[in-house]
């Protein structure tokens, strides 16, 4: 399935607050954890990941620390921080928003089925 | 890692390192993207493409599938350039990428040379030499105004390159020269000579301090070039100081005057010569600390102003033709055509300094050669002018000088169109031309000596 760009812009921040709620991360493990958690079916360009987080950072829902990877090389953890952990939950509802109003109309998951049915 | 060549596995090994070096090079390529962000993105790179060897793939494999993963690098860019828009605007106080550390030393450094230069000029005033507003500049100033500054310029390129104590030695001799001789010669009140002096000993000692700029290596073409290159930089820096701190006198006086304190005095006797004096310093140290950061102007302004000034020069001589007149030989005509054929040759030069020498000839290359030969054509009809009449003039030493710049210039320039015109047909590199400008230097040097040192001997200190 081909997901829209704009849905894959527009998730990508809901999707690595949430993933950094269950505790720091960072870049690659990030990506990975999108594609398991999609199924493989959202897939992003592995670099455009980096300036959103850059973005995220700016605005102060995480936090970035440079550490070493089990190998030894230099890398950056990413951690949410309280007032991303307040950005996620108000996503959350947004999102909750916009799918309970899709909810009631025409698109809904059965469309097929005849109404009332 | 040879004794492994035989090993499979080595020979990829290298290949992966070197992919990613290649790819990390062509990442730093844009600005954008800093080194820390390089150094994330390629932990990424690395992870992605261990994950895939271990999947089973070759590592050359894994290699392109997690370069290709990661993105192409032109959208990326444009991605970090949204997000980090101000790394677009290269800094010019703070070096990028925390290389604060030596930047901030050689700041102090600077800082505190351009405040003993500017100490230095006041000096004198302890010995009753005084600056005042309404009098003319005291001709102890006149002859020592370079003496007052270019060794601390010096000093802060010793210091910088680490100058070997040998060197240090040679690089104090010419001032120590010039301080001797400027001041020791007996020369009559109001001598001619003695302006000549006062006039080219900046030029001798801005190529003494050429010396500590190339580390002492100043037989080296390449880093003449660079001291030409830096030059022109300096000059641009200072002008821009130097117009910030006319607004700062400026609104001095102005704001002084509005509550009745007349800062003129404050402005003529401080501000003024401390500033102008401090500015050669910070200025250079500027161009050394921006010279990667910041495009360079001077080629810049070359480029603009090659066209515009041969367009000027074929007019003009257009206009001698369709006029049939002659030039009027006038006092000042030979200063006059000096100017013209420096700036003519600072044009050449400069766009020499930032021509690439593998590129092959283009249209540039013949303007450059039209600019050079009407020049030429321009200089010869005045010295034609000015050889009829030089009995009339007799030998003075404002016009011997005058003379021999434009002797100077004209051979400078004369072997130039040669080359370029070489250059052209195809017939020589273009590093000969190169090689012909910095050769020529040191004639510059000489010259400039000369008229300090031995015009007054020969003219009788008038």
């Amino acid at each position: 399935m081909d997901v829209g760009k704009d849905l894959v812009a527009a998730s990508a921040t809901p999707l690595i607050l949430a993933i950094l709620s269950e505790g720091q991360s960072y870049g690659y493990a990030i990506i990975k954890r999108v594609a398991e958690l999609s199924g493989g079916e959202l897939q992003w360009t592995d670099g455009m990941l980096y300036p959103v987080l850059h973005r995220l950072e700016r605005n102060g829902y995480v936090k970035a620390v440079w550490g070493k990877s089990e190998s030894g090389r230099q890398r950056r953890y990413y951690r949410l921080t309280d007032s991303g952990q307040e950005e996620l939950a108000s996503q959350r509802r947004q999102w909750k928003m916009v799918d309970s109003a899709l909810r009631r109309t025409q698109f809904r998951l059965f469309q097929l089925l005849p109404q009332g049915a | 890692m040879s004794q492994e060549s035989d090993h499979p596995k080595a020979a990829p090994r290298t290949s992966l390192e070197e992919g990613i070096a290649e790819w990390r090079s062509y990442l730093r390529r844009r600005q954008a993207i800093h080194s820390v962000d390089a150094d994330e993105l390629e932990d990424h790179l690395r992870s992605q493409a261990s994950a895939l060897v271990k999947a089973g793939l070759t590592e050359d494999e894994a290699f392109l599938i997690a370069v290709k993963r990661i993105g192409e690098l032109d959208a990326l860019s444009r991605e970090f350039a949204r997000e980090h828009s101000e790394r677009l605007w290269k800094r010019l106080v703070v070096a990028p990428d925390g290389e604060g550390g030596v930047g901030g030393k050689e700041a102090l450094v600077a800082v505190a040379l351009a405040i003993a230069a500017a100490a230095a000029i006041k000096a004198p005033e302890l010995f009753g030499v005084r600056m005042h507003k309404d009098q003319e500049l005291p001709a102890f100033y006149i002859r020592n105004l370079s003496l007052f500054v270019l060794p601390f310029l010096a000093t802060l390129f010793a210091w910088k390159r680490s100058l070997a104590p040998l060197g240090r030695l040679w690089l104090a001799a010419p001032f120590v020269v010039a301080a001797v001789v400027i001041n020791l010669m007996p020369f009559a009140p109001g001598a001619h000579t003695m302006g000549l002096a006062a006039l080219h000993l900046p030029i001798a000692l801005w190529l003494a301090v050429g010396y500590a700029y190339a580390a002492g290596r100043w037989r080296d073409h390449d880093q003449r070039m660079n001291y030409v290159r830096f030059s022109g930089e300096w000059f641009i820096y200072y002008a821009l100081i130097a117009f910030g701190g006319g607004v700062l006198m400026a609104l001095t006086m102005f704001m002084f005057h509005a509550v009745g304190v007349n800062a003129q005095q404050l402005v003529a006797a401080w501000i003024l010569p401390c500033g102008a004096v401090g500015a050669v310093i910070i200025a250079a140290w500027l161009v050394e600390a921006k010279q990667s950061v910041v495009e360079n102007m001077a080629p810049v302004l070359t480029l603009l102003f090659t066209p515009l000034f041969t367009l000027v020069l074929l007019a003009f001589l257009a206009a001698m033709a369709w006029t049939g007149r002659g030039i009027a030989v006038e006092r000042e005509v030979l200063i006059g055509f000096d100017l013209l054929l420096v700036v003519v040759a600072g044009l050449v030069l400069y766009a020499i300094s930032a021509r690439d020498p593998q590129k092959p000839a283009g249209l540039f290359d013949a303007l450059q050669l039209l600019l050079v030969v009407s020049a030429l054509l321009v200089d010869g009809m005045a010295l034609w002018a000015i050889a009829a009449r030089i009995s009339e003039f007799g030998f003075s030493p404002n016009k011997v000088a005058a003379l021999g710049e434009n002797l100077i210039l004209l051979v400078n320039l004369g072997w130039s169109a040669v080359l370029y015109g070489r250059f052209l047909a195809g017939r020589v590199a273009f590093t000969r031309m190169e090689r012909w400008q910095t050769a020529y230097l040191p004639v510059y040097a000489l010259w400039a000596w000369v008229v300090v040192a031995v015009f007054p001997l020969v003219f009788g200190f008038r």
